[in-house]
């Protein structure tokens, strides 16, 4: 098989107060896959995510994108392709308008003037906020500085990106929206949630980390109906959700 | 962008102080303050003269006077100081309405809120005629260090964050039947601005961290 974009081997890291929160991972994403990446609060993955770009730094094992291993030397091409869309897009939206915030990126890559409008422009067309590269983000809705937010990250054209819990806080036409542009997009995308209906809706590919360990790794709706697996590690469906009553998913 | 869209100091508008460059606007306030300060405090026709000046701007600029005046509630502290310092300071003692006062402290607190209020008003009047994204390009374009202008930047796009955050956490303590405005809640409210300190601490931190994803160096593009 190819190389793939995201390879991360036996990764195992400790928080410096001595809390172990990865203990030995494997997780490999393939080109143009979306993997639903599962798991109770509290299982590590965050600290996981925080590993893809080199904002953590293994404690064993390691963290490869596209067979470029995640070291000091390289940080900033590893940060290029790794585009993470954080939680609070507050976090992630910090210029005075959304044109300038979707510069940032590509800007601190060493593009400029038209190339960068460009390449502003794009993103936003992309998550349909071109009309509005002028405003503060602090006037937009929630859902749509989501959808600046992912913008902010695609404007440097990853190749994988990683969404740390897109639907959540989302109300459910937003929630669909940012559904729609996803799909659309022809890029890897290792997505972490826990709207499990959201990962079956979008991912073909699961993996389920618990206590630090990956401890399911299959077709989403494989690990979604296995009942023992998902009590076993605190995973539930929300009421009246059946994946076996659904017949067809939508892309 | 409308008024009420603005930041809540600025006043939407299209005069020529409106459209006049930030940077000669900063410029200005600050030349201006340096003469105030340094005038000695016993030229009362140069303070008139000063105030004639900034509501002189403030007309041309169409922002109603009253505008500018309900903002200077933040010099309250200031002219409570002001009003103190006569009683307090030494020297010659001297009638004013019945009281006994010291001379030197008149002419002390007379200097401080002449100053002080005229300081207000100018800097109101910027405020109100320039998006604060203007007044941080022209203080760049004054050569002012990246790292202060990035800061400043900073603290406008979070002010209204914090204050939101602000705003939730008392609506829960509301909610829960605490009144804020008896003494007997001020314990919980220091505590409320301490949670608030750490919070906001904690998102400058994952601020931080989203940045460095994105390539970050130390330049603001």
């Amino acid at each position: 098989m190819s190389t793939p974009v995201l390879d991360v081997r036996g990764l195992a890291y400790a928080y410096p107060d001595g809390h172990q929160a990865l203990f030995g991972v494997d997780v490999h994403v393939y080109r143009g896959e979306r993997v639903a990446l599962l798991g109770p609060n509290g299982a590590g993955k965050t600290t996981l995510v925080l590993h893809l770009n080199g904002i953590l730094t293994a404690g064993a094992g390691s963290v490869a994108v596209s067979g470029l291993p995640v070291e000091k030397a390289h940080l900033a091409e590893i940060r290029r392709r790794v585009g993470i869309v954080f939680q609070d897009p507050d976090d992630q939206l910090f210029m005075g308008t959304v044109r300038q915030d979707v510069a940032f990126g590509p800007a601190n890559l060493g593009l400029k003037g038209a190339a960068l409008e460009e390449r502003v422009m794009t993103a936003l067309d992309m998550v349909g906020m071109a009309d509005f590269a002028g405003r503060p983000p602090h006037h937009l809705s929630f859902g749509q500085r989501r959808r600046v937010a992912v913008a902010t990250v695609l404007a440097m054209e990853p190749e994988i990106l990683v969404l740390d819990e897109p639907s959540s806080n989302l109300d459910p036409a937003s929630r669909r929206e940012l559904a729609d542009i996803l799909r659309s997009l022809d890029v890897t995308v290792l997505m972490v949630t826990h709207d499990l209906p959201y990962a079956l809706e979008l991912c073909p590919r699961a993996v389920v980390l618990s206590d630090g360990h990956v401890v399911a790794d299959g077709t989403t709706y494989d690990v979604l109906t296995d009942a023992a697996l998902m009590r076993a590690h605190r995973l539930e469906l929300p009421f009246g959700f059946d994946p076996r009553a659904i017949d067809s998913l939508p892309g | 962008m409308g008024a009420g869209h603005g930041h809540r100091l600025f006043f939407h508008g299209h005069s020529a102080v409106h459209r006049a460059p930030a940077h000669l606007k900063v410029l200005v306030l600050v030349g201006f303050m340096l003469t105030v300060v340094a005038t000695p405090r016993d030229w009362y026709p140069a303070f008139a003269g000063y105030l004639l000046a900034v509501v002189a701007v403030v007309l041309l600029a169409r922002v109603p006077l009253l505008y500018v005046v309900r903002r200077m509630v933040i010099e309250v502290p200031f002219v409570v100081f002001a009003v103190l310092v006569p009683f307090i300071a030494t020297g010659p003692r001297t009638d004013v309405l019945g009281l006994t006062v010291s001379e030197p402290g008149l002419l002390a607190a007379w200097g401080l809120l002449a100053k002080g209020t005229i300081g207000v008003m100018a800097s109101l009047t910027l405020a109100a005629t320039t998006e604060p994204t203007d007044v941080l390009v022209g203080l760049r374009r004054l050569r002012l260090p990246d790292l202060i202008v990035q800061i400043m930047g900073f603290m406008i796009r979070y002010l209204d964050v914090v204050t939101a955050d602000l705003g939730r956490m008392m609506v829960s303590m509301r909610s829960r039947g605490m009144n804020p405005r008896s003494p007997r809640s001020w314990p919980t409210l220091a505590r409320t601005l301490g949670a608030l300190f750490i919070r906001s601490y904690e998102r400058g931190e994952r601020v931080h961290l989203a940045m460095l994803s994105r390539g970050y160096t130390g330049q603001l593009p």
